[in-house]
């Protein structure tokens, strides 16, 4: 066998198993989830199909399957078939480029299914050719509502994606390089980048959460406001295709944050006095850090009330998207003079901002809730109210 | 990893479409408008929003691309130092004047 067949071979292996190791999470995540948000809310959640419900997931799985499948008169059948394609297509395929352990650490081979340069690029690339599923879903459809939805939605992806792209400017300059080794190897030697990047690390949160359409940013398939948004017109397995995009790329997007801020494969270092070698595991570290992460997408579910739709825009743009230009002007500045001073002190400023965010937070409220545009008094009247 | 991706959702559309039963019906295929016949539906059919969208997008355009300028420049900021801060503050000020043009002009608002 030549050697290139067996590269080829071995990657399309390596594909296949992040594929469907993807799949059974999203499958297992909606469980976990649904009984979460039972705990949450003092109920036991699905407990009947399987010990525990765990057998809930095949059984939703199969039952989607088995539905049938609607095409509806409107719609452009070619688009509305492909756009639940390349939406999982993306989400699927955006996973692949996150290293899970050092190389040739699982079983001689790299713990990744490609390893570009520009990783985190390729990475933000792929995320956000999802909006294309979603919006191309929508208008498919044929339908009023379902193009609103797509509307909306792809308007606040496409504005958070911008908060999400700056607020990391930041760590790559201090990181000097886009590919993900290169950063975990900077973080093994330096400590973590929340640490010196705490502000670029809540915003970057914030609009992982928004780009993933999470609560509380989940305006475009509100079921109580729009109907569901761009999914109103899918049913069995394309809707389906729709829900596993969400969630896989909930689970990109906890990898991309464990990766950039956290130190990603990366253990503790501390923990190699106890057992040599544990912080260099592969995949253990960056599993336990995304299942932080999920939760945490769980628990702010379970907590926060949603956004409304203008509050959500002004939010993206008129908060977050200036603070990652201050958070990039201002560690840029730090590098530019810091002179011979460590890293500490940007670390400092970093959390002391974030600090200044939180204690601020009734002031710069205002931002978002009140409208400067006011409709006069009178027109309102006069058309009847809204 | 592209290949493996889209193939797992082709399969299961046609999977879905070999195995799910296929009743329709002229209501059942109808567009949903709580029962009502659907009015100016269809695609193409010129359906019309609001222009804030269109403003949005261009608006996530030109930032966009400034994030893409960006980029590099942080990728080799710490070799380009100090010439590199006055350049990068350079290009954010001027971003920051078209942005506080576009938010006097209120283009930000939904109400």
């Amino acid at each position: 066998m030549p050697d290139w067949l067996a590269t080829l071979l071995i990657s399309l292996l390596k594909a296949v198993l992040v594929v469907l190791g993807l799949l059974t999470t999203f499958a297992y995540m909606t469980l976990i989830e649904r009984r979460l948000l039972g705990r949450m809310q003092l109920r036991p959640g699905p407990n009947r199909v399987g010990p525990m419900g765990l057998l809930q997931p095949a059984a939703d799985a199969i039952k989607s399957i088995f539905k049938e499948d609607l095409t509806v008169t409107l719609a452009d059948k070619l688009v509305y078939t492909l756009a639940p394609i390349i939406a999982i297509g993306m989400a699927l395929t955006a996973f692949g480029g996150i290293p899970a352990g050092p190389a040739r650490s699982l079983f001689g081979e790299n713990p990744w299914v490609y390893n570009l340069d520009a990783g985190i690029l390729a990475l933000l690339a792929l995320t956000s050719m999802g909006v294309y599923g979603i919006f191309l879903g929508g208008w498919a459809s044929g339908s009023k509502y379902p193009m609103l939805g797509a509307l909306r939605s792809s308007a606040q992806m496409i504005s958070y994606e911008l908060g999400m792209g700056l607020s990391i400017l930041g760590l790559l300059m201090l990181v000097g390089t886009t590919s993900f080794q290169g950063i975990v190897g900077w973080q093994a030697q330096n400590g973590v980048l929340i640490l010196f990047q705490a502000l670029g690390f809540a915003l970057f949160l914030i609009s992982s959460f928004a780009e993933t359409n999470r609560t509380p940013f989940d305006l475009p398939e509100a079921e109580q406001e729009i109907v569901a948004g761009y999914l109103t017109e899918y049913s069995a397995i394309k809707w389906a295709l729709f829900q596993m995009a969400e969630y896989v790329n909930m689970i990109t997007a906890s990898a991309i944050m464990a990766t950039l801020f956290f130190g990603g494969w990366k253990g503790p270092q501390f923990l190699n006095a106890v057992i040599p070698g544990m912080s260099d595991w592969p995949i253990v570290w960056l599993v336990a850090k995304i299942a932080f992460f999920l939760f945490l997408f769980i628990w702010v579910r379970g907590t926060l009330p949603r956004l409304r739709y203008d509050q959500l825009m002004r939010f993206g743009w008129k908060l977050l998207l200036p603070l990652a230009l201050a958070n990039t002007v201002v560690t840029a500045a730090f590098l530019a003079f810091r002179g011979s001073g460590g890293l500490w002190f940007l670390g400092v400023l970093s959390f002391a901002g974030l600090l200044a965010l939180l204690i601020m937070s009734d002031r710069v409220r205002v931002l978002w809730n009140q409208p400067t545009v006011r409709r006069p008094e009178s027109e309102a009247v006069r058309a009847g109210g809204d | 990893m592209l290949l493996v991706a889209l193939g797992i959702g082709i399969v299961a559309v046609i999977a879905s479409a070999l195995l799910g039963p296929k009743k329709g019906s002229r209501a059942k295929l109808m567009a949903y408008e709580s029962g009502n016949d659907p009015e100016h539906g269809g695609v193409g059919t010129g359906q019309r929003f609001p222009v804030h969208f269109y403003l949005v997008a261009m608006l996530f355009i030109i930032f966009d691309i400034e994030t893409a300028f960006f980029y590099p420049l942080a990728v080799a900021y710490q070799k380009l130092i100090p010439f590199a801060f006055f350049e990068a503050i350079t290009f954010v000020v001027l971003l920051l004047v078209g942005y506080v043009y576009v938010l006097k002009k209120k283009v930000l608002e939904w109400a």
